[in-house]
């Protein structure tokens, strides 16, 4: 299929949206918008949490049928009635939600629903051979016999890259694909996508890393409530433009708090080893008031030790001092009663119950206290509300059932369940992945406010940017152990990337 | 405002189709068992019947009424529902916290077996009157109740053991050891009187049987708990999302542990109830697909098997709507066998239809 790269008209664009309009009950999600690429080019698609990029990008893969509007491929005009049928136009979808099934394993997975069969049998030779020139490309040194369930977010993320890329796509939609990636990861997923590009594959990429859309995109068409706010040419796009079209005001870059008062050896985490990790023991000190930012790249251990160190998985030894207290280990009642909170990674599965309401949720953690004789009364509202106010959290009402709401506000209900129970300690995971610009900065606001209060502030990150930007000191990680700190001056991508590739000396025999 | 209603009760529109169904069912019964020649029933008529006799038309009064509203046929259901309804509510809670228990029946064999036996043969050879037998043989069942209970908990939700797997060798294992205790024969209070224990169990107030009270009362405390108690929400929670409850500091294993505690309890009581109604107990067949029973009124009621969903109200409307079911086919003179098929096949078309009718609805 890769010999039509080059289109029959090179003025004909591959794929082009007219007029796109959707409507669903009480809201128009798309009006009119418009949108073309033709093949050999990577197109950015960018916009807020909630401005339509994924509608749009349904109605292309066959989810949605528009309201109103036409497409067509290379000039003709079709309907794409089914997933089966974009697939069938050569559209491929590699979603930011993965959607594979862990218990099978890699080969699987990249030829599910298309197995190569051998009288009636399945033929696992043939798809194993045809998986690996799939998975050398993008840089996965792994067995495609190997089980999903073992691989890391990051790496199962590539397994749909592959399974897009085997499907022959001649359009590429790829959704917020480096999202769950570590650097080196998105260096090769990049790179992969101008190889492909130069082979004439159209793609679209969807993504809030703006500055890979810098590297690699060869024109941004921009969304804002649903419309159209703009197109970039090449030598237009730039951060500062792209925030503008997506926001339509100017977002300033986050500035470096000068900080308050520290209160140092607030946190002190000593010999902590997690089961991912048996061999290495990680200590480190964290003063009250301080943001502490951890880097590393994926599998490098740092979820662990942050759900070790709040007692959800088992930490094999270690110890947590609190001011001075020593706190008991794998109790996460002991961690919370003390003012020890963890935002998780994975908001959906473990930070929120999302089919409960923003009520429900932001009192589950201290549902007791609103409670008389154990019954609740009615005292979740006032603090609720407060909450939602505080926290400027974007919700039709209390009672509404978290799982309406838009990335960004579903984390705000996360922080507010744990901001409202006087936090001392505080380790946020990943707290802006697949968050809009506008809520990111108001997160990242939220945790210089926490730490002006004093509190001692954890961030995981593989957002170099953010990493970079609002923590005080960087502890990288790597196989397991913390390879390095960075003071404030040291600050820098290659500083950080040289700490997060290097592997530790041996694990000494226990 | 009618949300709100809805939450405060916890009942929603499922709830109410079941109680819709019910009513149907209700005038079904009222209707297809009209007979003549039935003197007490709440709904009935007289008429006059011409026939010939000797050659000389005589007539007479006749009276149809239907037997289903027999004061004798309600007292009956009610207490039946009664007894059905106190566990069902017990598995109820295990199903919202995403569990399952498939041992209840076996485990009234079992409570069974050790009540009679108490109350007779131990009782004798510990040499207490019988006053004492009937406190002790109450108390041991409770006990038993409470000491399996804590064996499903700590199983199931400490050592992590499935809980399909775990209450299936409870299934099978309860009712062998019942037989082994009761040396394969049937046990029963060998003639001895028990007037407290029997009217405890079988008798009425105010005309109402007192094993429907003793639904109504464990209701209550029930729905105040599931619905309006930080226990409460923390079933629901922990039914929903193990994984987030945990994350939020809440310990699910006791959340979870604590429903099969409950669970067994009520069968307990249940147990004690059945067997005055039974007046023996055969351990092989006593109790036979009970938990299927309860666990049908629950999913009836609304409880989803996959946990987080469900109400008081409905479990007890999705008892009463099996009980109805058996009763109507039972007073059409429809084989027994009929009733298992019958309930079978109501339950699959309201899972069904409560499935199926929103789908539709968003489709248009």
């Amino acid at each position: 299929m890769n010999d039509r790269h080059m289109a029959a008209d090179p003025g004909v664009p591959l794929l082009e949206m007219r007029g796109i309009t959707k409507r669903f009950p009480g809201v128009v999600a798309l009006d009119q918008v418009d949108f073309k690429i033709h093949p050999g080019e990577i197109v950015a698609l960018i916009g807020e949490n909630g401005a339509g990029k994924s509608t749009l990008m349904k109605i292309l893969g066959g989810v949605h049928q528009p309201s109103a509007g036409e497409l067509l491929i290379e000039g003709n005009p079709v309907q794409i009635g089914s997933v089966a049928e974009a697939s069938a136009f050569g559209i491929g979808f590699v979603h930011q939600e993965l959607n594979n099934l862990d218990n099978l394993d890699i080969a699987a997975n990249v030829f599910l629903g298309r197995e190569a069969r051998r009288f009636f049998l399945l033929d696992r030779r043939t798809m194993r051979a045809a998986t690996r020139p799939y998975l050398e490309r993008l840089g996965l040194e792994i067995s495609p016999d190997t089980l999903l369930s073992e691989l890391s977010i990051g790496q199962q993320q590539m397994v749909e890259i592959a399974k897009a890329l085997s499907m022959r796509a001649r359009i590429l939609i790829m959704d917020e694909p480096t999202s769950s990636l570590t650097l080196g990861e998105t260096e090769r997923l990049l790179s992969v996508m101008r190889e492909l590009r130069d082979q004439g594959i159209a793609i679209i990429f969807i993504s809030h890393r703006l500055g890979e859309i810098e590297q690699c995109a060869d024109r941004v068409t921009a969304l804002r409530d649903g419309v159209n706010s703009g197109r970039l040419a090449r030598d237009e796009i730039c951060h500062g433009a792209m925030v503008q079209l997506m926001v339509g005001r100017d977002v300033k870059a986050t500035v470096a708090r000068s900080g308050g008062e520290r209160v140092p050896g607030y946190v002190q985490i000593r010999d902590m080893r997690t089961s991912a990790w048996p061999g290495q023991s990680v200590s480190l000190d964290i003063a009250g008031g301080e943001v502490l930012g951890v880097a590393g790249l994926v599998g490098a251990g740092r979820s662990e030790l942050a759900q070790a160190i709040f007692g959800v998985e088992r930490a094999l030894s270690g110890t947590i001092t609190l001011d001075g207290i020593s706190i008991p280990t794998n109790r996460v009642k002991a961690c919370v009663q003390n003012g020890i909170y963890l935002i998780p990674e994975d908001r959906k599965a473990a930070g929120l119950v999302v089919e409960m309401s923003v009520r429900e949720n932001t009192t589950l953690a201290s549902l007791p206290r609103y409670a008389t004789a154990g019954l609740l009364l009615g005292g979740e509202t006032a603090a609720t509300e407060t909450q939602i106010r505080e926290l400027n959290i974007k919700t039709p009402h209390a009672e509404t059932a978290a799982v309406n709401l838009s990335g960004g506000n579903q984390q705000k209900i996360v922080l507010g369940k744990w901001l409202s129970m006087n936090p001392r300690f505080i380790i946020f995971d990943e707290p802006t992945r697949g968050i809009d610009v506008g809520s990111k900065q108001e997160i990242y606001d939220i945790i210089h406010a926490l730490a002006d209060e004093g509190v001692a502030v954890m961030v995981i990150s593989s957002d170099m940017e953010e990493v970079l930007a609002i923590s005080d000191r960087i502890a990288v990680m790597s196989h397991g152990a913390i390879s390095g700190f960075l003071e404030r001056d040291a600050f820098g991508e290659e500083a950080v990337m040289n700490l997060a590739v290097m592997k530790p000396p041996s694990p000494s025999t226990l | 405002m009618l949300a709100k209603i809805s939450r405060f009760t916890g009942v929603g529109r499922r709830e109410l189709g079941m109680l819709v169904l019910f009513l149907i069912l209700c005038v079904i019964a009222t209707l297809g068992t009209f007979e003549a020649g039935i003197e007490e029933s709440l709904f009935k008529f007289d008429r006059t019947v011409t026939e010939m006799k000797d050659g000389k038309p005589v007539q007479y009064i006749d009276t149809m009424g239907s037997k289903f509203l027999q004061p004798s046929n309600l007292q009956n259901q009610l207490k039946m529902i009664g007894m059905f309804g106190i566990f069902s509510i017990g598995v109820g809670l295990v199903i919202i916290a995403a569990g399952i228990d498939l041992s209840l029946g076996s485990l009234m064999a079992l409570f069974g077996v050790v009540f009679f036996l108490t109350l007779s043969s131990w009782g004798e050879s510990m040499g207490l009157p019988l006053p004492v037998r009937a406190f002790v043989a109450v108390l041991a069942v409770l006990v038993l109740g409470v000491v399996f209970g804590v064996f499903h908990a700590v199983s199931i939700a400490y050592i992590g053991m499935p809980a399909f797997i775990v209450t299936l060798c409870g299934l099978l294992g309860y009712r062998g050891l019942a037989r082994v205790i009761s040396d394969e024969t049937t046990v029963s209070t060998k003639g001895l009187e028990y007037p407290t224990l029997d009217y405890l169990c079988q008798g009425q107030f105010a005309g109402i049987p007192l094993p429907f009270i003793y639904l109504m009362v464990t209701a209550l405390i029930a729905w105040v708990v599931l619905h309006h108690s930080v226990y409460g929400r923390y079933i629901f929670a922990v039914g929903r999302s193990e994984m987030a409850t945990k994350y939020s500091g809440i310990s699910s294993a006791k959340i979870i542990g604590s429903t099969y505690v409950i669970c067994a309890l009520l069968t307990a009581v249940s147990a004690i109830l059945f067997c005055f109604y039974t007046g023996s107990v055969s351990a092989s067949v006593h109790g036979n697909f009970y938990e299927l029973y309860g666990i049908a009124a629950a999913v009836l009621g609304g409880c989803s098997l996959r946990g987080g969903e469900g109400s008081i109200v409905g479990i007890v409307i999705g008892t009463a709507i099996i009980i109805l079911i058996q009763n109507t086919v039972t007073l059409l003179g429809g084989k027994s066998a009929w009733e298992a098929a019958i309930v079978g096949g109501v339950i699959f078309i309201g899972v069904f239809i409560d499935l199926v009718l929103p789908k539709l609805r968003a489709a248009k």
